[in-house]
């Protein structure tokens, strides 16, 4: 019964489907750091807004790598599957999105 | 306490997991990362509605203001933390073989989200009438 489950369910869906979470985490991010860019600009300073905007778009581009990142090993996978998520690769995903909070955080007082 | 310290020196120490038990069918790893980025983008959604409480609610008395968005801000930043905390410990359970880790965290947050709901409500309401 072991054996013909590998046939059974398509191997290629479970990569895909992993491939698609990472886009839609990085259009979450995407919302989430155009919110941002646009709070940095509403700043009364100007040269701390282009400052904080510049934070946004590294932070943005950050996490557009990492998602890349991952996709490209998701896609150059064998038929043995691809290799599981590095805990740093996740820690710098999560740590992306808590630097966007900080920010925010700073940017309300 | 020691178990969270681990955890953490695990978060950056990708080569150390891979020394316990064996590694599992790359489908329920894949199925974790998706999890994981699941509650990521429940993160991020957050902290989106940190934002927009900030920017788009000028009426608002500061300290609501301040108040709801740092909420919302705190509640991303948990939740975020914590995503990979959960996928660390599902990733090494899956590995040893054993159980699951069961997590409190879920209903903790859909409280805070009720609460803030019907702090929004109130404060609607209060604008109205004021």
């Amino acid at each position: 019964m072991t054996t013909p489950l590998r046939e059974e369910r398509d191997p290629g869906l479970q990569p895909e489907r992993t491939r698609l979470a990472w886009r839609r985490t990085t259009l979450s991010c995407t919302v989430a750091a155009v919110l941002a860019a646009k709070a940095a600009l509403h700043e009364r300073d100007s040269a701390a807004g282009i400052v904080a905007f510049a934070f946004c778009c590294v932070l943005w581009l950050a996490f557009l790598a990492l998602a890349h990142r991952r996709i490209r090993i998701l896609a150059a996978a064998g038929p043995a599957g691809p290799s599981a998520l590095a805990p740093r690769h996740a820690t710098a995903a999560a740590l992306c999105t808590v630097a966007l909070a900080v920010f925010a955080v700073a940017l309300v007082f | 306490m020691i178990e969270l310290v681990r955890n953490v020196r695990l978060w950056f120490a990708p080569q150390e997991i891979r020394h316990e038990g064996k590694t599992p069918d790359y489908r329920f790893s894949l199925a974790n990362e998706r999890t994981f980025l699941a509650w990521l983008r429940t993160a991020l959604a957050l902290i989106g509605g940190g934002f927009a409480v900030d920017q788009f609610l000028p009426d608002l008395r500061w300290a609501w203001r301040a108040g709801l968005a740092l909420a919302l801000l705190a509640a991303g930043v948990l939740c975020a933390l914590r995503a990979v905390n959960h996928w660390i410990r599902c990733e090494r359970a899956m590995r040893r073989g054993e159980d699951l880790p069961v997590s409190r965290f879920p209903a903790v947050l859909s409280i805070v989200v009720a609460v803030v709901a019907v702090a929004m409500v109130v404060v609607v309401l209060v604008g109205w009438a004021g």
